[in-house]
């Protein structure tokens, strides 16, 4: 393969691995915590994107900003705003889809997860474009131009990179520093740390167990809504079903690392893109999203821990 | 400062605790006899509220704190260090107590706790940074006490600390729970190794198949020859 080919194919695996990674660590938390698989997530990814898109129409679409306003201003606000959206929609989600079905069979709130998915795409699609001033929402949106960003490359030598990658790559490093840090060395984050490993134990320490998985959704949600924001900066326009495709591909790479496990997550992601990237590059282009599964598919059967392994649940 | 009456607690149909009244006075060490199955445990789930209770009352320090959620029984002065000790195994030493003051925001104070632990087991200070999962069994349970006394609890309950340890071991454990006794923990014990509890302790209760079949003091009980056949191995 041609050196610049093989370094540009490097850098779009790293930045899809990074974008997954961003949503498969809400995958991966929340099933550390309460073993669920939240099928619903990848709507959050999608929230956050529109989340982020309304801010920037309530502030009335401002174009021509300088580069510093843009990237110091308004992109800030968009991605807080996405992050707000995605986070409020997770703990309504949990409140009143999950919650009550805690004690219920396993298969329950899998299928309650898979209802929200669907109300949650059919909610953006109907109704988001009714209000007044909104683009309609029952096809593709274009994602507001951050300049500076969009459509803006960096070339190094002969390679060409999107600024648009450079943004989620850098999401991704600083998202896992925070996670990191919140998880070692904050006091709620080591009560995660406990609930995830023995819940029980968890409340005889005197930890709010509900409290500890609504900050988890809240988690995942907050990542989720910054690769909505990277996807849509990358791709260019949004739509309710984003969150599909996008959150399958999390999940595999969620389970490819070892459900329940953060690095997992992360691992899982990076290696996920980075074989699409190639496949897309050395076989037929209508076959990308075919790979993924083939992963989820052979992990299931020859490895179900992971690469990095899965947590391993065990409660008396 | 415990007072428990009527109390039954069901596992969806099955009552493991039909009616069972029990106190335990300030400053005292009580202990809850029994072979497995017989209910000990599910009564401490239930007093530390991992478990609601279907019917009767849990008053501690004359305030009713049946059905509360755990965390909150925990605030109120009631820590328990549970059967078969549950440490979190792949965190250190120090990250466990400190999970045991989880409920408590006086820095000052938990950091005297924290040196009061290690003055107690010695094994822990060392290893301190060490994952709890490498510690023997002993020094797990030591770990485990540990845990549940950073919450600075007024009433501490502990599921079988001498399961699984070796003679020496299990003196050394009673001894540290007379030692917490003489610092004005109050102590609600949970044994199957019935020489042991009941030489410590104030008053024992025996239960059988989720009833209280006998109680009285533990020196009264020691010399009683049904708890002597029973538990005590006595012909």
């Amino acid at each position: 393969m041609d050196p610049t080919l093989f370094f540009e194919q490097v850098v779009n695996g790293l930045s899809l691995g990074s974008l997954y990674a961003l949503i498969a660590v809400g995958y991966t938390v929340v099933y550390g915590i309460i073993q669920l698989i939240n099928f619903a997530h990848g709507e959050i990814f999608m929230m956050g994107a529109f989340g982020a898109l309304t801010v920037y129409l309530v502030l009335g679409s401002p174009t021509d900003l300088s580069i510093p306003m843009a990237l110091c201003v308004l992109l800030p606000a968009m991605i807080l705003g996405g992050m707000v959206l995605a986070a409020g929609t997770a703990l309504i989600m949990e409140r009143f889809a999950y919650r009550p079905l805690r004690g219920a069979p396993r298969l329950a709130p899998l299928i309650s997860a898979i209802g929200v998915s669907v109300f949650l795409q059919e909610f953006m699609r109907l109704f988001y474009g009714r209000i007044p001033g909104f683009p309609d929402s029952k096809r593709g949106i274009a994602f507001p131009r951050i300049e500076g960003i969009t459509g803006n490359n960096i070339d190094i030598g002969s390679v060409s990179i999107k600024m648009s990658s450079i943004f989620t790559i850098a999401a991704l490093l600083i998202c896992t520093a925070a996670l990191w840090y919140y998880i070692n060395r904050t006091k709620t984050g080591r009560a995660m740390v406990a609930t995830s490993q023995d819940p029980d134990i968890a409340r005889l320490m005197g930890i709010d167990v509900d409290a500890v998985i609504m900050r988890a959704f809240v988690v995942g949600a907050a990542l989720a809504a910054i690769a909505g924001v990277a996807h849509g900066m990358y791709i260019g326009n949004i739509d309710f079903k984003m969150g599909f495709m996008a959150g399958l591909k999390a999940f595999t790479a969620a389970v490819l690392g070892g459900i329940g496990n953060i690095n997992g997550a992360l691992v899982g992601g990076l290696v996920l893109g980075m074989v699409e990237a190639f496949a897309a590059q050395l076989g037929p282009t209508a076959w990308k999203d075919v790979w993924a599964f083939v992963i989820l598919i052979l992990v299931l059967v020859f490895r179900p821990q992971g690469l990095v392994g899965a947590k391993v649940v065990n409660r008396a | 400062m415990l007072e428990i009456r009527g109390l039954e607690v069901a596992y969806g149909r099955v009552k493991a605790v039909k009616g069972i009244d029990l106190s335990v006075g300030k400053g005292q060490i009580v202990t809850l006899l029994g072979i497995n199955g017989a209910g000990k445990s599910t009564t401490l789930r239930c007093i530390s509220g991992l478990i609601p209770p279907v019917a009767g009352t849990i008053e501690f320090e004359g305030e009713s704190i049946a059905g509360l959620p755990a965390h909150k029984i925990v605030r109120l002065g009631i820590a328990q260090s549970p059967e078969g000790r549950r440490l979190f195994k792949d965190m250190s030493v120090e990250d466990n107590l400190m999970l045991g003051a989880f409920s408590r925001k006086d820095t000052a104070e938990i950091r005297r706790d924290l040196d009061r632990v290690y003055g107690m087991f010695d094994v822990l200070a060392k290893r301190r940074a060490e994952p709890a999962g490498l510690f023997s069994g002993g020094e797990q349970q030591m770990l485990a006490i540990g845990r549940a006394m950073m919450s600075n609890p007024k009433l501490l309950m502990l599921d079988e600390p001498s399961m699984g340890l070796s003679p020496i071991m299990t003196q050394l454990i009673m001894k540290t729970i007379k030692d917490l006794q003489s610092e004005g923990v109050t102590i609600l014990l949970v044994e199957q190794n019935a020489q042991a509890a009941l030489s410590l302790a104030d008053r024992g209760y025996v239960l059988e198949v989720g009833q209280i079949a006998l109680s009285d003091t533990g020196k009264a009980l020691l010399g009683d020859d049904r708890v002597r056949k029973a538990y005590l191995g006595a012909e």
